[in-house]
């Protein structure tokens, strides 16, 4: 892995961390090796407890694929992770595909998951992706697999808190369905950011720098977390080491 | 006679049924789908309890499936399943999208014999929008506004898994893998593969009969050790990354699918 790339990976751990501070219970979905690292760090550094989908070492649920669900709905859970191959600027996530739905898709996506459910229940839900693109961060998705926001009298005690990309850390405001820039990245200016991004923001003047992790903490991924990871994620974990 | 060969149990599953099948980590029995595969079965209909990655995408890519409802299908960190998006692309299956815990829960109201289950979340999602048999209808207890999912039950005509061990009247144990127990018991009957037959009663100690399915939901069991490769299962093997990784890239291309496809049902059941 590139030193660039290293750095962004890292920016992004520490953000998807700071996130989750306070959080005592945190479960991590399907293909989210970042959010697992950032949450076995939150288990190592303040003994969150994490429930991780295809882990057998850190996943303690018993009643089968439906009790995180049920969990969820209870207000069990503190804080969830969701990606898109789409997020557009309401925070809408798309994870069917490009083009027109369902009869037209150029390319198409694995599928929703649990997205059109978990968005609305998990009070704290941290999107993220790596690839930050105009195609990839659009003005709307092409389809919406789970809404950022929902009407007055929809059920929905849950919802996106942040965006955090290979670029920047974006703060989500639920009342007006809009994002604001927290920090970019190290070597990210803020007109590159504007560039790569097909959805308007709100951003101040000068732009933070995101923080990387505390030395404390890099100790542990070395050390403790980068192994915990490789048992669901071992490919990831590889590179994680390589960093 | 509850054991037979696994040829004998995929003999059951006919065009048109409703098959339901497992996660890649839950239980996945390859060795039903290589012999689905070489029976050249047609005309399946699916349904991933929630998702599924590699037994989809096999089973699509050679022609078998004209029906997959799933949450999604996927190979994980091997990368997208291949014979699968282009099938979508193609327009080549009907293909029903849905979400993780509308499929737990549409079995769980076959489970109750009941014909629908509420779910929230969905509202406002393209899901919900494009599915007719899906009912947003309003909470009859709430006193304002509350609009809420209503789901139709899913009643499996098979449940078809691969589990660790079963005895000689059918009983299997699952452990804690208890999305197979749901399958099984909305099903009409579950069609399971083992890593062993066991002598004596699975029932008979309480710690194991805790993660036990029952024989009255069996209708057939047959033995294949490493029934679930290059998948694995629980803690007896893990799954065969390096072999994934070749299938995701193998299966990239029409042909590089069909000599994965034939290296697969050439290789000797028990040494897989």
């Amino acid at each position: 892995m590139s030193d660039g790339a290293a750095i962004r990976r890292e920016a992004m751990l520490a953000a998807i961390l700071r996130r989750l501070e306070g959080c005592r219970t945190i479960a991590v979905g399907a293909s989210s090796p970042l959010p697992g690292t950032a949450a076995l760090l939150a288990r190592a550094k303040w003994g969150a407890r994490v429930l991780m989908l295809g882990s057998r070492r850190h996943n303690s649920f018993t009643e089968g694929g439906r009790e995180l669900f049920d969990f969820a709905a209870q207000g069990r859970l503190d804080a969830f992770f969701l990606s898109g191959g789409q997020i557009d600027g309401q925070a809408n996530i798309n994870l069917l595909g490009i083009g027109a739905y369902p009869g037209g898709l150029r390319q198409r996506f694995p599928g929703s998951f649990g997205s059109a459910y978990l968005y609305f229940l998990v009070p704290r839900v941290i999107l993220f992706r790596e690839e930050h693109e105009p195609r990839t961060m659009p003005a709307r998705v092409d389809v919406v697999s789970a809404p950022g926001t929902s009407p007055p009298g929809v059920f929905r005690p849950g919802g996106p808190v942040a965006l955090v990309t290979g670029r920047c850390v974006f703060g989500f405001d639920r009342a007006r369905g809009r994002f604001a820039l927290e920090s970019v990245h190290a070597g990210e200016t803020a007109a590159g950011l504007r560039a790569a991004t097909g959805f308007d923001y709100d951003a101040a003047d000068a732009a933070a720098t995101t923080p990387g992790l505390a030395e404390e903490d890099r100790a542990l991924v070395r050390e403790r977390v980068a192994a915990e990871i490789a048992e669901t994620y071992p490919r990831f974990a590889a590179t994680l080491l390589a960093a | 006679m509850i054991l037979r060969s696994v040829e004998a149990l995929v003999d059951a599953i006919e065009p048109g049924q409703l098959v339901a099948i497992p996660p890649d980590y839950s239980g996945v029995s390859m060795a039903a789908t290589r012999a689905l595969l070489a029976a050249g079965r047609r005309g399946l209909r699916l349904v991933a309890v929630p998702t599924s990655g590699l037994q989809a995408d096999l089973l699509v890519g050679a022609g078998c499936v004209d029906e997959l409802e799933a949450a999604a299908v996927s190979l994980g960190e091997a990368g997208p399943a291949p014979r699968f998006t282009e099938a979508i692309k193609a327009g080549r299956i009907r293909m029903r999208d849905t979400t993780c815990p509308a499929v737990h829960a549409a079995l769980q109201a076959a489970e109750k014999g009941i014909p629908f289950m509420p779910l929230r979340g969905l509202i406002g999602s393209d899901i919900l929008a494009h599915r007719a048999d899906w009912k947003l209808a309003a909470n009859p207890f709430a006193q304002g506004e509350d609009p809420i999912v209503l789901l139709p039950a899913i009643a499996p005509d098979v449940a078809l898994f691969h589990a660790p061990r079963a005895d000689r009247e059918g009983n299997v144990w699952i452990g804690r893998r208890r999305e197979l127990a749901t399958m099984a018991h909305a099903a009409r009957r579950a069609l399971v593969t083992v890593e062993e037959v066991v002598d004596g009663s699975l029932l008979e100690r309480e710690e194991v009969a805790a993660g036990v399915l029952p024989a009255m939901y069996v209708g057939g069991v047959a033995l294949a050790p490493r029934g679930a490769w290059p998948l694995g299962c629980q803690d007896l093997y893990d799954a065969d990354d390096a072999e994934l990784a070749r299938y995701a890239s193998a299966a990239r291309g029409e042909a590089g699918f069909a000599a994965w496809v034939q290296a697969f049902l050439a290789r000797p059941a028990q040494a897989a």
